[in-house]
């Protein structure tokens, strides 16, 4: 039996390594000086559908991803890695999206790729951390939703037994497909790029890309289908306009504050018992701890 | 991401050299594979494009898997379980990698499920795995024994092995016996042709197997009874999945500790010959040695990479008297010194790399068309060039990562000498390369033809004629200085008509050579690159240096000077 899986993936911002211009002087990111990756979250979710796929032949792994042009670049990095294809969302009217209208926008696109067993993606992005988006689609398109996973156990009749990662353990539940499920950074590592995958598809294009780099691409994609990256802009979705990007988005950044450690007294405890009682009642005293 | 591809600018220096043109358009036979794989190249872009993309996920896989287990690999080192090797946990890890990344095989056609890459790009893997960890890079490095069922085996051969060595499965080489180490010609092991069940069984000891229970086995048996000699020996083909062979024990190693060496005993094991009677080892096992030489060059460029690494970050950040140890002449000499002769060596082993292309790529076509006269003229220049350089780097590359290692070790000052650091594993990693495929001394035995016939210096005189910025050709005058010491030191030597002489100042001879043509190959690459100027000068004073002192210790040695050394 094989599967029909949506990943939902998206090109963040390196904020593991950043350094002092990080942030621009109005609070924004400066995505100038951060070099663009795959979310590490989605990476995870991406491995869980290989393995899916690995498991029931004749499953097929798409990435579903709303960004900029360049954001391309994370479909072939998925087919580098096993992935069939995927769909990048792409249109000015999307941009300045927070997290509802990120998810009205890709909700409309999985609607769109129905039927579906599978969508899988990371809880979060490093560059938001809010972990909204999945639960939103699902909700959206109205399919439930198991978050944190960590690994996905098993698939019988329709019925998916998912582990779920929890601050102080773990619980096993089990959901029906069609369903949305959020990995956990916790899952299995993805796979590295794969060297025959990695020649077949290096030359996978959107047409705007090929457009771009002024290649005849009618040719190159009638011989070899499998190249083309599929794009859909706000046209293609037949969206209420309102709720997209910008102008769909309530959430508005009022400020945002860099925490800089000040203080300056240091205490130097000995282990003896009496100097652990101060530490404990200092850190209980502050709420940070208790 | 850490990769050790893309942190090493030298590695795409090499895969963009000029004869990569000539070497693309032999290997992929006019970019006929197109039509049918769908990784096969479109044209010479596309290839060098695939070469670094691939090269690039060995890179990672280099760093992020290999590099990080390679102390615990070390520590724990692989065991026998029910007569099976369990590899350590991280070779595990990295084999299983390796082979769902499909990097197993690549030079294999890819009719069988290779990559059908050149010998380049394959190299260049090797040196990067051994860079991460070298014990993993032998068992990595083993697939390229089925290079030699590809040149000399049979269509059955063919289809059972290659298929099966590019899905992964590894390659072991069955030489050496307890009384047959450097000389081969006495082994012993006993194959006898049933002629019923018409098969060949094995009966006998291997010594000091490296991967000695592969899937895949070349076995070097005695096929010819009554034989003691090299003319007596054949290939044979041992499949593991017979299950007729005992892992007698592991050794217990100083370094590699990661690559099981096995004592193997051979109980009536079938076994299949490869390719005909009695050419085993004048042959095959030539074939497949030098192959494994150019692997352990590779290897040992990778070590000598690691270890310069290793010295560069510690003296950085090491402080002493109020600076980094970096900023003292004693130390940062050395380093510069680890540097430059890494560049060389690794020039020396890319040249190499592609002359093998070439002649093994003429060898391919030539088994489905006549090779035209000038393509013969061609094959037969590239392919004694590739068996005069590849001792030459074999014995360069395998010294110089023990000599870099050692002045790591010392950069390094007491902690160098404590297990806290990588170095101490890396030194003792090397020291097994000028020993086995062959020890440095043999490497001298097969380079000295090179010397006496003069093939060497015309090559020497070759890189000398090549049309280069004037602005280098200040290190012309000096190399074709040195070159006139060589030919008249190889004349004196010559002149005296005696042959334990002539093995007495071998290695002196060899190694002038090897230097003379390291440092041209330094001032060709920075023809083409500018940021091998320095590094080019550096290395032509270190050799200066070290040439005129052969030439003093030749000049002043007397055939009846022997007597003294003789014990």
């Amino acid at each position: 039996m094989g599967l029909k899986i949506l990943v939902l993936a998206k090109q963040v911002p390196d904020t593991r390594n950043v350094g002092q211009d990080a942030m621009k002087s109005d609070g924004t990111v400066n995505r100038a000086v951060l070099p663009a990756i795959f979310n590490p979250e989605d990476l995870n979710a991406l491995e869980q559908a290989l393995q899916i796929k690995d498991t029931f032949p004749g499953t097929t792994v798409k990435i579903v991803t709303m960004g900029p042009p360049r954001a391309a670049e994370i479909i072939r990095e998925s087919m580098y890695r096993g992935a069939d294809g995927g769909y990048l969302l792409t249109d000015r009217a999307f941009a300045g999206a927070d997290t509802l209208a990120t998810s009205y926008t890709i909700s409309l696109a999985v609607k769109k790729l129905a039927p579906f067993d599978l969508i899988l993606s990371g809880r979060q992005a490093i560059d938001g951390d809010t972990a909204q988006v999945g639960p939103q689609v699902a909700d959206k398109v109205g399919i439930p939703q198991i978050t944190y996973a960590e690994e996905i156990v098993s698939i019988k009749n329709k019925e998916v037994t998912v582990k779920r990662r929890l601050e102080k353990g773990y619980e096993i539940v089990k959901a029906q497909m069609p369903l949305l499920i959020t990995v956990h950074g916790s899952a299995a590592e993805c796979r590295s790029r794969n060297s025959k995958l990695t020649m077949k598809y290096k030359h996978a294009r959107t047409i705007s890309e090929l457009q771009a780099a002024a290649m005849d691409y009618e040719d190159i994609l009638k011989s070899r289908p499998y190249l083309h990256i599929k794009e859909w802009t706000a046209g293609d979705l037949n969206p209420e306009n309102s709720l997209l990007g910008l102008s769909g988005s309530p959430t508005k950044v009022k400020n945002i504050q860099n925490v800089v450690f000040k203080a300056k007294e240091t205490v130097s405890l000995t282990a003896e018992d009496k100097d652990i009682d101060f530490l404990m009642r200092e850190l209980i005293s502050n709420h940070i701890v208790g | 991401m850490a990769n050790f591809y893309t942190d090493n600018k030298s590695l795409k220096f090499h895969l963009q050299h000029p004869l990569m043109q000539k070497i693309v358009k032999l290997k992929e036979n006019n970019f006929a594979d197109a039509e049918k794989f769908d990784y096969a190249p479109q044209d010479f872009e596309d290839t060098i494009d695939s070469y670094e993309k691939v090269v690039e996920i060995v890179g990672d896989l280099s760093a992020n898997i290999i590099a990080p287990y390679a102390e615990s690999v070390d520590q724990e080192g692989p065991k026998i379980v029910n007569n099976e090797v369990i590899y350590a946990e991280g070779t595990r890890k990295g084999l299983e990698a390796f082979q769902k990344a499909e990097l197993m095989g690549m030079s294999l056609p890819r009719e069988y499920g290779g990559l059908n890459f050149s010998t380049v790009p394959y190299i260049m893997a090797g040196e990067i795995t051994a860079r991460a960890d070298a014990a993993f890079c032998n068992i990595f490095g083993l697939q390229d024994c089925a290079e030699t069922i590809l040149e000399f085996g049979d269509d059955y051969l063919k289809q059972k092995y290659l298929t099966r060595v590019c899905a992964g499965e590894t390659c072991a080489m069955d030489l050496t016996e307890p009384d047959a180490g450097s000389d081969l010609g006495a082994v012993q092991l006993k194959a006898t042709y049933d002629a019923d069940k018409k098969q060949w069984f094995l009966n006998g000891v291997k010594r000091f197997i490296t991967n000695g229970d592969a899937d895949v086995n070349f076995v070097l048996a005695r096929t010819e009874e009554g034989t003691s000699d090299a003319r007596g020996l054949s290939l044979l083909m041992y499949d593991r999945n017979d299950k007729r062979v005992i892992v007698r024990r592991l050794e217990n190693k100083l370094g590699i500790k990661g690559s099981p060496t096995c004592e193997l005993v051979f109980k009536n094991a079938p076994a299949e010959l490869c390719g005909d009677r009695k050419m085993g080892l004048i042959k095959y096992i030539m074939f497949l040695m030098n192959g494994a030489r150019l692997g352990i060059g590779a290897q040992s460029v990778g070590l000598c990479e690691a270890a310069y690494r290793e010295a560069l970050a510690y003296a950085q950040e090491r402080q002493q008297f109020k600076k980094p140890i970096i900023q003292f002449p004693a130390v940062y000499e050395l380093i510069t010194n680890m540097k430059v002769r890494t560049q060389a060596v690794r020039s020396l082993l890319y040249e190499t790399a592609r002359y093998v292309d070439i002649y093994k790529s003429y060898n391919i076509i030539a088994k489905k068309r006549d090779l035209s006269k000038e393509e013969k003229i061609e094959a037969r220049h590239y392919s004694r060039l590739a068996d005069m350089f590849t001792p030459l780097t074999k014995l360069f590359s395998s010294e110089y990562a023990n000599s870099i290692a050692y002045d790591s070790l010392q950069v390094h000052g007491g902690s160098g000498f404590m297990k806290d650091y990588p170095i101490e594993r890396i030194y003792r990693d090397a020291r097994i390369t000028s020993i086995y495929e062959g020890t440095t001394q043999l490497q001298v035995v097969a380079a000295i033809r090179g010397v006496t016939t003069g093939g060497l210096l015309a090559q020497i005189q070759a890189y000398e004629s090549e049309t280069i910025d004037p602005r280098l050709d200040y290190l012309r005058v000096t190399l074709a200085e040195l070159t006139h010491d060589y030919a008249q030191a190889v004349e004196l030597v010559k002149d005296k008509k005696d042959n334990e002489y002539l093995d007495f100042h071998a290695r002196r001879l060899v190694e002038m050579a090897g230097n003379i043509i390291m440092g041209y190959l330094l001032v060709l690459d920075a023809n083409r690159d500018e940021e091998y100027h320095d590094s080019a000068k550096v290395f032509i004073k270190l050799i200066y240096a070290e040439n005129k002192q052969k030439s003093v210790y030749i000049e002043q040695s007397e055939v009846k000077d022997l007597g003294q050394y003789k014990i």
